[in-house]
């Protein structure tokens, strides 16, 4: 297989060079290490540099140093743009590498990430490369004799924490506005996948990144990302991640500084299937929803919802489908999913598929682990699904599918925000009308009608309710990189305020004055007219009239 | 990264706060009060006894214009009209010449495009607006091009300086490090908007979605002048693209050259056939007929307030089109009394000579406060006498030839009228050398009429303040000459002397123009003051020509409509389309 022999090409040489912890650019190894494993096979492929709290109070120390003193705030929003559009050339030139090491990594398909995911990380970078010199103040429209502006500076050293589902994609929704803003950064790849994050900030650092704005420490969520949350000198700490551990990284940030929080966490997102849509279509898009990265995304359509009418030729179909579906290795292009990314996962996923069977559901396919070696899992459908079963409620981040029936547009509503949850949502339906009222019923941060994880550069990304607050991706997510500063002056009494004090010449009689403060009230002109004796002649004045 | 920012942030900032590069002699061409100002006039006056009359310093002595002209060492490749992706020859099969200005012999013979080649251009704009991939491909893509374009202005960086330099004679130096890499800049501002075009989703009232899509306008016809060839082709070719607009630009018959070079490279970036469509010819014809097309959704024109009427009448005889103009203007520069003078006359110098005084926004009326009127004045003589005119090829020179006969006439006689009409010249006022459109720095002083009775009627005397009263009359008798007036578009300084803030804003806002102001003061108050009451699309505070692609830039009365720039420039290529459906049981409207 090439992708193989060009993976173990690869393994030889490549992640070994980028095993370190990346403080102010250096690499540098310190003391412990941990191991990184191949999730086809559980070997260990990489030690990897542990970071723990002395290693985040360094990095911060970097990132600090790098914010207060160093170019990267400073430097204009184009230059930045210059350097993060280098960047990304860069990342775009490692394509193969990135998608390889993600995969050797993660388990996650070769192709997939090398004609997907990596492409789409480069995109986003362009985005926010785009970016760096539109972020906007405002001039203000003052009630008093006052003018104002808005700056919205960088926010300062940003905490970052990712996931090891996407660990190239994740990086840069995290990293790309952070820079872009004119942030320094401390990230924290996940323990899983740490390879590809080094190489990144190596690639950073040939950009033109400059020491310390951009700072990776590989290490345990207990230990160094506790450290990040938990540190009195990062501004604002954005995590993607567990419900679970999104709360503690709340916590921790409430403990220490108060620092800002953005929270990407889980979801049990529903896809609702009307009757009028196409079976082979919708089937196909609720695998795709399901199965996507071996069902670890947050936002995968995990609740399918199918409308009574079409629910039996539904569940036909997709069990076809799944039953099709080429579990194995992720190099083979002819693979459509890879393995969970580790053991812990891979027992998590067993586990909810025996309560599911326990707790009455029926299992209709899949349900076992696939192969001898490795983590791999069958694509696996439930149903008879009660809405109040684990297997309905609990983000399970695998391969299964719960699929249930209603009757009506309202009853689907209901269903699909019976959750704790708010990621995302599906929708599949040829009418406008059920399309407009369910997208807007769903209390959710992502709607996708006739389509899924259509991820987008410019469509912000984050949750309701549990699933988190602040935005990935767009504008919106550089907002959360952002402080805005009010300026206001005081507008002396002379100032002009425009055209209407300010009148074109006319007649050889029309005659002007400008007016004195007093006490703060503004004096306005008014057509009132009297004769002054000040001139040695008798002149027409205009005065004005006082007015509160 | 360092070098870049100073080229592209702006020339009169890097000219504050660093000795002028192109002073040659060595001595800092930033002024400090107390500084001898004429060693180098006196070193002229040994050197070269024989010398013309001109107390040019030894630096404009040695890059005297009539030195042989340097040999550009670039070739022109194109000469053609650019029509649907290909280099065609007009339809009438019609050249005409352009002349290098140094010298007034011609450069090249290029294609003159008329009428038939206007509509062949506007049929291939509609088609690849009508049916190409370029409004049909994702924002994403457009911005590859468009960024690849700026990649490849800076590969050929030297190329393109150097045939913008032949072609309108402006200094090299000036080219290559300040206006090709803000081309790049403002290719890349664009790009980058690409995929960043939001609408409103807005709400009703009423159980209705609306949601607003901004949709490419569509052709898009742009005429633009010879000041700034390449820049101007950026500023209204980039936003458009970046839009998803398909273009037909016509260029400045002065300047027809570097405009068909980058296009060329655009294409060499990916632009699909027709999407650009640069047509070379003279205003009255190819520019005309651009104009009043039928099948042009837009125009976007930069030039004089005089063909920005025509040209708003062509549209509204025709199609009713919108247009955005850019147009000309008489920027007033005010230095106040607590100004640096050194640093005012500097800038102010600035301010009007750069680029050869050819600027819309020049600030070509500097307001002096009278309390430094005198000192500025003499060190203004001083500096314009410094200022280094020669062949804009050789490093040093600041500024090079007018760009033809017919400015370089102007001009000349804008100068006799100054004269004629009272005004005292205190430096330049004729040509430089013999050969070749070159005007010597001039400028005039006391260029008012005195007022014939006392400006100030009455000091109202409140127990609050002393309230000033102006008679209007006078103000507006002051400015009265034409060189206060009128838009020379040459390196013709005129400093005018004021009393107070009162008056020099009705005096500044006493034009017909309103492009642009500067205001030289360390005072926040008088900052602020000014910079509310003047009428103008752009006001420096303590800078000049500060030309970001993300400043937006238009005029106030008549110097135009619209604006040009920033996300605001984004508007003129954008149509603004409401979509609007009922929602029926919404849990939120």
């Amino acid at each position: 297989m090439n992708a193989s022999s060009y993976l173990s090409r690869k393994k030889k040489k490549q992640p070994n060079e980028h095993t370190a912890m990346t403080i102010a650019s250096e690499i540098a190894m310190l003391g412990k290490t941990f191991e990184t494993r191949d999730p086809r096979t559980g070997e260990v492929i990489a030690k990897i540099a542990e970071g723990d709290k002395e290693d985040i109070d360094l990095a911060v120390k970097a990132a600090r140093k790098a914010f207060d003193h160093g170019p990267w705030p400073r430097m204009s929003g184009y230059e930045r743009g210059r350097i993060l559009h280098r960047f990304a050339d860069l990342v775009e030139q490692h394509t193969e590498e990135l998608a390889a090491l993600d995969t050797l990594d993660g388990g996650k398909l070769f192709h997939v990430g090398k004609l997907q995911d990596v492409p789409g990380a480069v995109q986003l970078l362009r985005y926010f490369a785009g970016a760096a010199d539109k972020i906007h103040g405002a001039t203000l429209k003052m009630s008093q004799r006052l003018q104002g502006h808005t700056l919205r500076e960088p926010v300062g050293v940003v905490g970052h924490v990712v996931p090891w589902n996407y660990p190239t994609t994740m990086f840069f929704f995290k990293v790309g506005p952070a820079l872009a803003a004119g942030c320094a950064v401390v990230i924290k790849p996940a323990a899983q996948t740490p390879l590809s994050a080094l190489l990144c900030a190596r690639l950073a650092k040939e950009a033109g990144v400059p020491d310390g704005a951009l700072n990776v420490v590989p290490g345990f969520g207990s230990t160094a990302g506790a450290a990040i949350a938990g540190h009195m000198d990062i501004d604002m700490v954005s995590f993607t991640g567990s419900s679970e551990v999104g709360r503690t990284v709340m916590e921790a940030a409430a403990k220490s500084n108060l620092k800002s929080v953005s929270l990407e966490l889980g979801g049990k997102s529903p896809i609702l299937v009307f009757d009028d849509a196409d079976v082979d279509m919708a089937v196909n898009l609720v695998n795709m929803a399901t199965y996507s990265n071996k069902g670890q995304i947050c936002v995968a359509g995990t609740r399918i919802y199918v409308q009574e009418g079409i629910y039996d030729a539904f569940l036909k179909k997709a069990v076809e489908v799944a039953k099709k579906s080429v579990v194995g290795d992720p190099f083979n292009p002819n693979v459509q999913q890879g393995p969970q990314v580790d053991k812990n996962q891979y027992d998590k996923i067993l586990k909810y598929i025996d309560l599911g069977k326990r707790e009455g559901a029926t299992l209709l396919t899949g349900g076992k682990p696939c192969g001898d070696k490795g983590y791999y899992i069958e694509p696996t459908i439930f149903t008879d699904v009660k809405d109040d079963m684990a297997i309905a409620q609990d983000e399970i981040f695998g391969p299964v599918m719960a699929l249930m029936k209603f009757k009506t547009v309202e009853e689907a509503i209901q269903k699909a925000n019976n959750t704790q949850y708010g990621l995302a949502a599906g929708i599949v339906t040829k009418n406008i009308d059920t399309a407009n009222t369910v997208s807007r019923s769903i209390r959710a941060g992502a709607i996708w009608i006739n389509c899924y994880l259509a991820l987008e550069p410019d469509a912000p990304l984050g949750g309701y309710k549990m699933s988190g607050f602040g935005k990935d991706m767009g504008m919106d997510s550089l907002d959360k990189y952002l402080k805005t500063k009010t300026v206001e002056k005081e507008k002396r009494q002379n100032a002009h305020a425009g055209p209407k004090a300010n009148p074109k010449p006319r007649t050889r009689k029309r005659i002007y004055t400008s007016w004195a403060k007093i006490e703060d009230h503004e004096w306005e002109l008014k057509n009132f007219r009297l004769f002054s004796r000040a001139s040695k002649k008798r002149v027409l004045v205009t005065l004005g009239s006082v007015t509160y | 990264m360092a070098a870049r920012k100073a080229a592209s942030s702006l020339l009169s900032r890097r000219l504050l706060t660093r000795p002028c590069p192109a002073s040659s002699s060595g001595s800092s061409a930033l002024l400090r009060a107390g500084d001898n100002l004429y060693p180098d006039l006196d070193r002229a006056r040994e050197l070269l006894p024989g010398a013309p009359l001109q107390r040019f310093s030894t630096a404009q002595a040695a890059a005297a214009a009539t030195d042989e002209p340097i040999q550009p060492l670039v070739e022109i490749k194109h000469t053609q009209l650019l029509i649907n992706g290909n280099f065609v020859d007009a339809a009438s099969g019609k050249t005409f010449p352009t002349v290098d200005p140094r010298t007034g012999e011609v450069v090249a013979r290029v294609a003159e495009g008329d009428t038939e080649d206007i509509d062949r251009a506007v049929a291939a704009a509609r088609r690849a607006f009508d049916e190409g991939p370029w409004p049909r491909m994702t924002a994403y893509e457009r911005c590859r091009v468009l960024l690849r374009f700026a990649d490849l202005i800076e590969r050929h960086a030297e190329e393109i300086a150097a045939l913008e330099t032949w072609d309108s004679g402006k200094p090299l130096e000036q080219a290559a490090g300040a206006e090709v890499p803000m081309v790049a800049r403002f290719v890349r501002y664009y790009a980058g908007w690409a995929d960043k075009i939001h609408g409103l989703v807005v709400p009703t009232d009423g159980a209705h979605h609306a949601q607003v899509l901004h949709e490419p306008v569509g052709v898009a016809g742009q005429i633009i002048p010879w000041n700034f060839p390449l820049l101007m082709f950026a500023w209204k070719v980039a936003p458009a693209l970046a839009c998803g607009n398909t273009v037909v630009l016509k260029t400045a018959q002065q300047t027809p050259l570097s405009a068909l070079y980058v296009a060329s490279l655009l294409h060499e970036a990916g632009l699909p056939e027709g999407v650009l469509n640069v047509v070379s010819g003279f205003g009255p014809t190819a520019g005309a007929a651009l104009c009043s097309h039928m099948g042009v959704d837009k125009l976007a024109f930069t030039g004089s307030t005089g063909t920005g009427k025509i040209i708003l009448e062509l549209a509204a005889r025709s199609n009713l089109k919108p247009v955005t103009l850019e147009l000309g203007g008489k920027s007033p520069f005010i230095v106040m009394d607590d100004a640096d003078v050194g640093q005012a006359v500097e800038l102010a110098h600035h301010a009007v000579f750069f680029n050869q005084g050819q600027c819309c926004c020049a600030g070509s009326r500097t307001f002096v406060h009278e309390r430094v009127y005198d000192e500025f004045v003499e060190k203004s003589k001083a500096r314009a006498e410094k200022r280094v005119v020669g062949d804009p090829f050789r490093k040093g020179v600041e500024q090079g030839p007018q760009i033809d006969g017919e400015q370089f006439k102007k001009i000349l006689r804008y100068v006799q009228s100054g004269v004629d009409t009272g005004a005292t010249l205190v430096a330049g006022g004729d040509r430089v050398g013999n050969r070749g459109f070159y005007v010597q720095p001039t400028v005039f002083a006391d260029a008012q009429a005195r007022p014939r009775q006392p400006m100030i009627l009455v000091y109202q005397v409140t127990a609050f303040s002393i309230n000033v009263v102006y008679d209007e009359s006078q103000i507006a008798k002051m400015d009265e000459m034409k060189i206060a007036q009128e838009e020379i578009f040459g390196p013709v300084q005129t400093i005018l002397k004021f009393r107070g803030v009162e008056e020099v804003i009705r005096r500044a806002n006493a034009t017909p123009y309103g492009l642009a102001a500067g205001v030289f003061t360390r005072s926040l108050d008088a900052a602020n003051t000014l910079s509310r009451a003047l009428r103008a699309g752009t006001v420096w505070v303590n800078c000049y020509d500060v030309f970001d692609a993300a400043i937006p830039f238009g005029g106030y009365k008549m110097s135009g409509v619209g604006r040009e720039k920033g996300p605001y420039g984004l508007r003129n290529y954008l149509q603004t389309k409401s979509v609007v459906t009922p929602i029926r049981d919404a849990a939120c409207l």
